[in-house]
């Protein structure tokens, strides 16, 4: 961590005209040639390894939580102790969570401990909106589809998944964006991520170029998740925004 | 619709007969926990291409009786044959894609267009692309619908009575010997329900299916049924007989009762003023109000009061003045000895050409 934040912390004497250090001399609030200069030693990696820590964890989670609202669908004694677990899982502080975890032989102080806890963050939502998304499904529909001699296979797949997919993306939604901003603290326990020019930053103190726009990446890449997702669910169900003619 | 109604007939390659006999063999349906049955005994014969209508007071179990059929709900004891073949040996999910079903929300799905809606059994069966594209054409033109506005709309986009016949025409998809149907048109404004209705009996003359229809309106069932099965509480059979003998000879005051007090008027509904003897017109000049002659005497009747006991002058399908009808004439048809006079209400009988459904 300490060698990534190098550049930041001592301004070098060397390479390029003294007057482009003017900024970081002056230590003003932002620095765009700083940026520039560890786009790609610094941000870029960082944003990189952000993005695979993010959609690891929520398909990770989608899977799990997939699964889970599927058996709960036909079984409802699966609801109760789902929702309980997930949703203790969900209010453990992240840090602390973190901390618990660290110990455990297989994980320790890697990515895979951090990615345990942003999956088990994503689990209550993701069930939720998965379940309640099925269970939304009108019962007309439901009848007519079994009066037709569709299987409940056929009704899951044909029918209810494909009504319960706005209510599925935007649990996504919601899970992406969480990861994206709780992805940020996983730089405690792993050098991956946003996370570790924003702990360089609030170590250094004084420099503030590194904060603003490793922080600011991240908000950009919770808003265009965020983004994408929206996209999708328009192509996904064009039939969600036909209106009476 | 009409003009589609060759092609209809020429389908069939789905391998089901046109229309299939069906057969309620002393059905009871018994909840577990529940001391007297949903349904007793019951047991009626449904001839091939005839329309059955169940009707009832709620908790008389006539949609219960229906979804026995396809077996949506599992009887207790009794068969049921369809086409002579006992529907306890078949396979719940193939019996019900060779029987239509229709219900009163309609349940189209909300997320496929109406030609998906309308090949859902089809594509059940594993037809191949052309040919459910050719009978999503053929059946849209069926029940009134222009294909090429239709097909790729969603059913948000379309009014209650277009979803209505997207449902019918959905059932039909697989040109299904049977059909049930729940309280189909219950959703629908009044009039929308009586032009659907008409339209509904026109298409069964074309398709001439089994169909089991189930209401709760008398009124209706007396429109739609070539022959009516009251139910009372407890899913036992009151009366199973056609509209003109319910009307004219109820089995008892239950019946009688549920028919109605003016039974006389529904008499009158049943019958149009062409199978009546009208007054000729000669000399007499058309006076103001006129009626078509495929009015029902009950239309006439009421047209008759509304204009203060005038004579209404009767207009055929071309415009010519076929004769007139008035408020003496519509009286002698219900009293004694008149032609739709009532069994009970003195000693007339039922005469052969009162309208019994053709």
């Amino acid at each position: 961590m300490i060698a990534l934040a190098t550049p930041a912390v001592v301004i070098p004497t060397f390479g390029g005209s003294p007057s482009s250090y003017a900024c970081e001399r002056a230590n003003r609030l932002f620095c765009a040639n700083w940026v520039s200069r560890n786009w790609s030693s610094v941000l870029w990696p960082a944003l990189r390894q952000h993005i695979v820590l993010s959609v690891v964890a929520v398909a990770i989670g989608f899977a799990i939580a997939f699964a889970l609202a599927l058996v709960a669908h036909r079984r409802r004694a699966v609801e109760r102790p789902v929702i309980l677990i997930s949703g203790v899982l969900y209010t453990i502080p992240s840090l602390a969570l973190f901390e618990i975890l660290v110990p455990f032989r297989p994980l320790g102080l890697s990515a895979r401990t951090a990615e345990v806890a942003l999956v088990s963050y994503t689990l209550l939502i993701l069930f939720r909106n998965i379940l309640t998304g099925l269970r939304d499904v009108p019962d007309d529909v439901r009848e007519a589809a079994a009066g037709m001699g569709m299987t409940a296979r056929q009704t899951l797949w044909r029918v209810e998944l494909p009504l319960a997919l706005p209510s599925i993306i935007a649990g996504v939604r919601i899970a992406t964006v969480t990861v994206i901003a709780l992805a940020t603290v996983a730089s405690y326990i792993c050098d991956e991520g946003l996370g570790v020019p924003i702990l360089a930053a609030i170590q250094d103190g004084v420099f503030k170029t590194e904060l603003i726009t490793a922080g600011g990446l991240a908000v950009a890449l919770a808003l265009c998740a965020d983004g994408l997702l929206v996209l999708l669910q328009r192509a996904l169900t064009p039939w969600s925004r036909a209106q009476a003619r | 619709m009409i003009p589609a109604s060759d092609t209809a007939r020429s389908e069939g390659s789905s391998g089901f007969a046109p229309a299939a006999p069906l057969e309620l063999q002393h059905v009871t349906k018994r909840y577990p926990g529940q001391a007297a049955p949903a349904i007793s005994d019951l047991s009626l014969e449904v001839a091939a291409g005839e329309v059955c209508v169940l009707v009832g007071p709620s908790g008389s179990g006539k949609t219960t009786a229906m979804r026995l059929i396809n077996r949506m709900i599992e009887l207790t004891s009794g068969d049921i044959l369809l086409g002579g073949h006992s529907v306890l040996e078949r396979r719940p999910n193939e019996l019900r894609r060779e029987i239509g079903y229709v219900i009163q929300q309609i349940g189209l799905f909300p997320h496929q267009t109406i030609a998906e809606n309308i090949a859902t059994v089809p594509r059940l069966l594993g037809w191949d692309r052309p040919r459910i594209a050719a009978r999503t054409q053929e059946l849209l033109e069926l029940v009134g619908l222009d294909p090429d506005e239709m097909r790729d709309r969603y059913p948000a986009q379309l009014s209650g009575g277009q979803r209505q016949r997207v449902g019918v025409a959905r059932a039909l998809a697989a040109d299904p010997p049977l059909m049930l149907m729940d309280e189909p048109f219950g959703a629908i404004d009044p009039i929308n329900r009586g032009r659907l209705q008409d339209e509904f009996l026109r298409l069964q003359a074309t398709v001439r299916k089994t169909v089991v229809f189930v209401t709760h309106d008398i009124d209706e069932a007396i429109k739609m049924g070539d022959r009516i099965a009251i139910l009372r509480e407890g899913g036992v059979l009151a009366q199973y007989a056609p509209p003109v003998e319910l009307l004219t000879r109820p089995a008892d005051d239950f019946i009688a009762q549920f028919v109605g007090a003016d039974r006389g008027l529904k008499r009158l509904a049943l019958t149009t003023l062409k199978d009546v003897k009208l007054i000729e017109p000669n000399g007499l000049a058309p006076s103001g109000r006129r009626v078509p002659l495929s009015s029902t005497v009950r239309d006439a009747l009421s047209m008759i009061l509304t204009a203060g006991g005038e004579p209404l002058t009767v207009i055929d399908d071309e415009d010519r003045v076929a004769g007139l009808v008035t408020l003496e004439l519509v009286g002698g048809l219900l009293g004694k000895g008149g032609a739709l006079a009532s069994a009970r209400g003195g000693d007339a009988t039922v005469s052969s050409e009162d309208g019994e459904s053709p």
